[in-house]
């Protein structure tokens, strides 16, 4: 059984329909990724699947319907979320930031589980006591990943992580969340522009356009796919 | 030089209380990032509430944690009621300072109400006497209000910076959308300020109320200067709120006494501070400053 199973999945804002019908799943430990445009809906899949959004259809983690409960109510099923814009808590410093990622927990090992994000992130280590507000992009996104970490989620929504980064800070990224998802099995679904660096990531992609998924398989055949490479890959 | 210090003695006095209700706004500022314009009017509603125990013959301290208590939950259950149903604050801040303008004459209309229109009589919590200092005569009751407002910063800092809730409730009101994520319950934070915001406001109406008498308009002149606290001091800083506070009170004490034009607008010092602060420090002494990078 799959970990995350959609199907059906229909949002949107008000009037206005983003998200036409969706299904998606993914696996236990699985990378997964959606690619889409701009306004392909991925935001919006992310949203439903965390719980930000009201959604038609039907939202199964673990086997358990998630439909109409709170953003709060996933996450203690074990959904984290690093939202678009990476969703840092500018305010807070970066300790205080990974303090609060680890809200739900009752466990006494947060502080042990701090201390390994700083050495996954050495950069995050030297600015503990920084707010994250003044930090540069890059280091903003890890510090969401690893915040988003803190939850000990079994699947880790990430949007759009390469958004306004410099591809090599990207690629950066991109690596260290691999160690993690190596290390923690953590399943992670990715919605990102940038197909080279996403199915690089993924081992299985689903591409969403306008609303609707039009095609999906595994990240290697979808590379060699002619529509997906003149789409987003530019070639 | 003897009038001098009699007159700083009082602005002391006079800011501390200013610094009180200065931290109920600091504290729905830190969990909404707005301010309250009912935080006068709900330290009046809890200091009524305070007056009505102790007119049952309930000794005058347990009464004011009696109405510190109720002005908890009549700050929670206002938040419930109308504020909640606006959805979150962060998204539609407009909605909801209007909102709090309209509690502003909601509740002076209700302790109207319930209490009447008649001013009541208000004891003083440390008594009538005063000690000499020097030549200053000093009313213990000045000291009392220096030294509660220490404990409540203490305590502040305390919640604050020290505990799980207190780093909570900043994420909420830096971010509502990633606390939510992390599993923060954003609504249930924001009643907690509500009602911690309204447990405050209590204390400073309690010491207000000796010198002006119990009636619905009591902290409508002390939010003005609450608001002048806290611009100076900075809307998310609790010990900005007390220094400015202080600040507040001796400028409005002492200035009338050498420019007589301030005798008559007892105010104005407080409206020049703001824009004062507003010009040329916004974020006030101890605020942080908004950085924001993309």
């Amino acid at each position: 059984m799959s970990l995350l199973s959609v199907s059906g999945l229909r949002a949107g804002y008000g009037l206005v329909e983003v998200l036409f019908g969706i299904d998606l799943e993914v696996d236990e430990g699985e990378l997964v990724v959606v690619l889409g445009s701009n306004g392909a809906g991925k935001t919006t899949t992310l949203r439903a699947v965390s719980g930000m959004i009201e959604a038609e259809g039907e939202i199964l983690f673990d086997g358990q319907r998630m439909n109409g409960r709170r953003p709060d109510q996933f996450l203690a099923a074990g959904i984290a979320h690093v939202p678009q814009g990476r969703g840092t808590i500018t305010d807070l410093t970066v300790q205080e930031n990974l303090e609060i990622g680890a809200w739900t927990r009752k466990d006494g090992e947060v502080g042990a589980d701090i201390d390994r994000w700083y050495a996954t992130f050495p950069r995050l280590g030297e600015r503990r006591e920084q707010l994250a507000g003044s930090m540069s992009g890059g280091e903003q996104q890890m510090l969401a990943i690893a915040r988003a970490f803190m939850s000990r989620p079994r699947l880790l929504l990430l949007d759009e992580p390469s958004l306004g980064l410099a591809p090599l800070v990207t690629a950066e990224v991109v690596a260290s969340l691999r160690t993690v998802t190596d290390e923690t099995g953590t399943a992670v679904l990715l919605v990102e522009q940038n197909a080279d660096l996403a199915l690089g990531f993924a081992g299985r992609a689903y591409v969403l356009e306008a609303g609707s998924i039009a095609l999906s398989g595994p990240a290697a055949e979808l590379k060699g796919d002619e529509s997906v490479r003149k789409a987003y890959l530019g070639f | 030089m003897n009038n001098f210090l009699q007159v700083l003695v009082v602005g002391i006095g006079d800011g501390a209380v200013y610094a009180m209700l200065g931290l109920g706004l600091v504290v729905i500022y830190r969990s909404t990032g707005l301010l309250n314009f009912a935080q006068g009017e709900l330290a009046m509603f809890s200091t009524f509430i305070t007056w009505t125990i102790w007119e049952v013959g309930v000794p005058l301290p347990l009464a004011v944690l009696g109405g510190m208590v109720g002005g908890f939950l009549v700050g929670a259950l206002i938040h419930q009621v109308a504020v909640r149903p606006l959805g979150d604050p962060h998204l539609r801040p407009l909605a909801t300072v209007i909102v709090t303008i309209g509690l502003f004459l909601g509740v002076n209309g209700a302790a109207q109400l319930i209490w009447g229109t008649l001013d009541k009589d208000f004891p003083k919590l440390f008594g009538e006497s005063q000690v000499t200092v020097g030549g200053v005569a000093v009313a213990w009751q000045k000291i009392g209000a220096v030294l509660v407002l220490a404990l409540m910063v203490l305590v502040f800092w305390f919640l604050f910076q020290r505990t799980k809730v207190g780093l909570a409730m900043r994420a909420v009101a830096s971010n509502s959308e990633s606390a939510a994520l992390v599993g923060v319950p954003v609504p249930r934070l924001l009643m907690l300020g509500w009602g911690l915001a309204a447990a405050v406001g209590t204390v400073a109406g309690v010491f207000t109320a000796p010198n002006l008498g119990l009636g619905s308009n009591l902290m409508q002149l002390t939010l003005i200067f609450g608001f002048a606290a806290i611009t100076l001091g900075g809307f998310d800083s609790p010990l900005g709120a007390v220094v400015g506070g202080m600040v507040v009170g001796i400028l409005t004490s002492v200035l009338p006494q050498y420019l007589p034009i301030f005798e008559k607008m007892r105010l104005a010092p407080a409206f020049i501070l703001i824009l004062a602060v507003l010009l040329f420090r916004p974020q006030g002494l101890f605020g942080r400053k908004q950085v924001e990078r993309v």
